[in-house]
């Protein structure tokens, strides 16, 4: 097990810096961006570039950008949105809010969706399970902007029970600031309540049409107990990695939503930088959603794994 | 028992005796597909309502009398308005507004006296506030009412030059309807200049000074000195043949015309807008059936570049399978990793020059769009390479290509085509959420998008949440029909679910 995670880590590594290798030379092909004369920054930019390469071959300034990452984690100066300042420092300031909106929103929908999935397999084709059903279809269907401008007209607009953007502020966990973050949380939520609830109904009720479960009430186990202790369990191996892949998804939000409830995270930066553009940026962004894609899979595969040793995905022997 | 031998017969004694040909009429794949979905309810339903869309898309451009060009300047974000129906309570141009004080209600008063027009369609509530000042107790009304947002425009400055105010004169005369109104001088009300639908007397916080009466006392300028053209058409009922209907204004004339009316003049036709206009002053009725249509052709369109790269592509690698298909997988991998928002972004900053926004906007969906086709395929391959079928005709001699696309593929058409209906849902919300961000811009050439609609829109919805309604309601209806759609159809085509209710 432990070989297969090493080997499947390293391919990641592999794939990840193929893409980067990719996107880099598309970037760097692009023509740079003026730098304003007689800022104090330009020329520390202008040297920063010569450092760079900017002049030498693709394949050489990929190498100097993978070195100045690698040795000092240094993705280069901002030269148009923030100018002249770290592109990570701007990056990680950003981090924190997307983080913390999409936190609430996973501690929120998690038990609300693995819940509605149990009730809804537990009374199976009852008008109950229909209505949750179409519900999560409908859901998992309409696109999220759809909702999250609803939740916004309703909430915000109409009733003013929520404050229309996101408050300023560092204060991640102050009640206001819960306030003001709830539309965002609430519109992140639906989708993931949606899917959690369609993964747990599907398993669970053909978990329990198996003949262990059978056994499990013959030998005297109430319904309750056959379903939590026995049902239920045998559903984890299925939905525990998708919990996995959502904690890390949350790194990267949405820009949608980001974009309606103006929250200023990773996300309004990184189309910011697209349309700056602020190529350090956006070179930033690009190895942040792809490292995140391809934990994600990573994570739920080796996951899967571990749980169930049936399930040893690319494993030889 | 005894009977005699020769009191024995066949049953069936010089019959031809044979099976009986089958009753049951064979039924085809196809139909036997086609009978299971349609006993899918829900599926049913959705293809109706995709076909009710599909039609809206087609015949809402034409049906609706504005162009996708036709941009009104001033009636943006204007609610649902139906002449016919101005006062009925829907479609009739309503919008509420909140708090009105004295002020604002003598104005709408006055609108609808001098266009005779009236915006009043209902008050809502009265609130009272009650406060002191200077000893005195003052009991201040404020109202809550719903107006017609169209009549409530009233009248608005413009400046035209002499051919135009002519030519506006002209069609006063064929018409009847009146479009240009007195001229106001701003030093008769009180020096207040912003506000064209002044034209009585009032004091200087804009309030009307009225008669003992109730009625306005009219300052319309009488001045022959200012005139800019003299004015040889409609005059209004007080017209004494006195008032100016124009200023000078630097080889041109200022005047107050009714929007309305002058709407009407421009366009040939009163405002008609079943959806109320886009914050662009668009036609919202017109403006989605243009960007659903281009958001489904598009889909259909990318749906099916993507299902010939992936079917290619899948077929190699489950036809052949161990190296060739472990390298190709790996090309998979590195091109299902990249996010799609930055590859889009990057054809979009580099292909844009050469080949259009449509052009890279298309490269960016098929890029990464056919890695599950191809996935897909490949399952299929892998599941009928081994079959006695596809042996028999490799022993006959058939070549690679033959057994492929003759012997494989066919059989596994059904389950490829089908899952092209899951895959246009997923292109349609891609491309509506890449333009709502303003990633692409491509209302330059399909006239407008669903994504443009909802981000012009999204920037006032507090005041006309109807351009979000209806093209979120679009949306929704279409993912919603187009997915249950494509589950109802793979079910139908899938064998393995045959039987199964």
């Amino acid at each position: 097990m432990i070989k297969y995670t090493i080997k499947r880590i390293l391919y990641m590594l592999l794939v990840f810096f193929i893409i980067m290798l990719m996107s880099f030379v598309l970037v760097r092909m692009l023509p740079l961006p003026e730098l304003p004369p007689g800022d104090p920054h330009t020329e520390v930019l202008k040297m920063r570039r010569e450092a760079m390469g900017y002049n030498k071959p693709y394949l050489m300034q990929f190498a100097i950008f993978i070195k100045s990452v690698v040795t000092s984690f240094d993705w280069g100066l901002s030269d148009k949105l923030y100018f002249g300042q770290e592109v990570w420092a701007v990056f990680a300031e950003k981090l924190p809010a997307t983080v913390v909106v999409n936190l609430y929103s996973i501690i929120l929908s998690i038990p609300i969706g693995i819940g509605l999935g149990i009730f809804a397999a537990v009374r199976k084709n009852t008008w109950i399970d229909y209505l949750i059903s179409t519900l999560t279809i409908m859901v998992i269907s309409v696109p999220g902007f759809v909702y999250a401008f609803v939740i916004q007209y309703v909430f915000c607009y109409k009733f003013k029970i929520f404050p229309l953007v996101m408050k300023t502020g560092t204060d991640w966990f102050s009640p206001e600031m819960l306030r003001s973050m709830m539309p965002a949380i609430l519109s992140l939520s639906l989708g993931v309540i949606a899917s959690f609830t369609r993964t747990t109904r599907a398993e669970l009720s053909e978990v329990l049409t198996g003949d262990f479960m059978l056994l499990a009430r013959s030998k005297g186990l109430t319904r309750t107990q056959a379903t939590v202790r026995h049902a239920l369990r045998n559903c984890m191996v299925i939905i525990v990695p998708g919990i996995f892949g959502e904690f890390l998804g949350i790194l990267s939000g949405s820009f949608v939503i980001e974009k309606i409830f103006s929250i200023p995270g990773v996300g309004s930066l990184t189309l910011n930088a697209i349309n700056g553009p602020d190529y350090n940026i956006f070179m930033l962004s690009t190895a942040f959603y792809t490292a995140i894609g391809l934990m994600g899979a990573l994570v739920v595969d080796i996951s899967y794994g571990f749980l169930d040793p049936r399930i040893r995905m690319g494993e030889k022997g | 028992m005894d009977i005699p031998k020769e009191k024995l017969v066949f049953a069936k004694h010089r019959e031809r005796i044979s099976d009986e040909a089958l009753k049951t009429v064979p039924r085809s794949y196809l139909a036997d597909a086609m009978l299971r979905f349609t006993k899918n309810k829900s599926s049913v339903a959705a293809a109706w309502i995709l076909l009710f869309l599909v039609i809206f898309c087609i015949l809402s451009p034409i049906i609706s009398p504005y162009k996708i060009t036709d941009k009104d300047s001033i009636y943006t974000g204007y609610p649902p308005f139906v002449p016919a129906f101005s006062h009925s309570g829907i479609l009739d141009g309503g919008r509420i507004y909140d708090s009105q004080n004295e002020i604002s209600m003598a104005a709408l008063r006055g609108i609808a006296e001098e266009t005779g027009m009236d915006p009043f369609i209902k008050v809502l509530d009265v609130n009272e506030q009650k406060s002191r000042y200077r000893g005195h107790d003052i009991v201040r009304k404020t109202y809550d009412i719903r107006v017609n947002a169209y009549y409530a425009l009233g009248i608005v400055h413009r400046v035209f030059s002499y051919d135009e105010f002519d030519r506006l004169q002209k069609w006063q005369n064929d018409t009847g309807i009146q479009v240009i109104y007195p001229y106001v001088l701003p030093r008769d009300i009180e020096g207040i200049k912003n506000n064209p639908n002044l034209w009585y007397k009032v004091d200087q916080d804009g309030r009307a000074i009225l008669r003992e009466d109730g009625s306005f006392i009219p300052v319309y300028a009488t001045e022959k000195e200012e005139e800019g053209v003299p004015y040889y058409s409609i005059r209004i009922p007080s017209d004494d043949g006195s008032y100016i209907y124009s200023v000078k204004k630097s080889g041109a004339v200022q005047c107050r015309i009714c929007y309305y009316n002058y709407y009407r003049y421009i366009m040939g036709h009163e405002p008609f807008y079943i959806m109320g206009t886009s914050s662009m002053g668009m036609d919202l009725f017109g403006a989605i059936g243009v960007g659903g249509r281009f958001s489904l052709l598009f889909a259909v369109l990318v749906a099916v570049i993507n299902l010939f790269i992936g079917t290619v592509y899948g077929s190699l690698q489950g036809y052949y399978g161990g190296a060739v298909d472990m390298i190709m997988d790996r090309i998979l991998d590195i091109l299902s990793g990249v996010p799609f928002i930055i590859v889009a972004t990057l054809f979009q900053m580099h292909l844009t020059a050469k080949v259009g926004v449509i052009g890279s906007f298309l490269f960016a969906f098929v890029l990464t769009g056919w890695v599950a086709i191809a996935s897909l395929t490949r399952t299929q391959f892998y599941r009928f390479r081994g079959m006695e079928f596809v042996m028999a005709s490799q022993t006959l001699g058939a070549s690679d290509t033959r057994l492929m696309y003759r012997h494989i593929l066919p059989n596994a058409a059904g389950t490829i085509i089908t899952s092209c209906a899951l895959l246009i849902p997923g292109i349609i919300s891609s491309e509506t959420s890449l333009s709502y961000l303003g990633i692409v811009d491509l209302s330059s050439i399909s006239g407008t998008t669903l994504g443009s609609l909802l981000s012009q829109g999204s920037a006032h919805a507090m005041t006309s949440p109807h351009t979000i309604l209806w093209p979120s309601i679009f949306i929704g209806l279409l993912m919603i029909s187009f997915n249950l759609l494509g589950n109802g159809l793979r079910d139908a085509f899938n064998p393995a679910t045959k039987g199964v209710n």
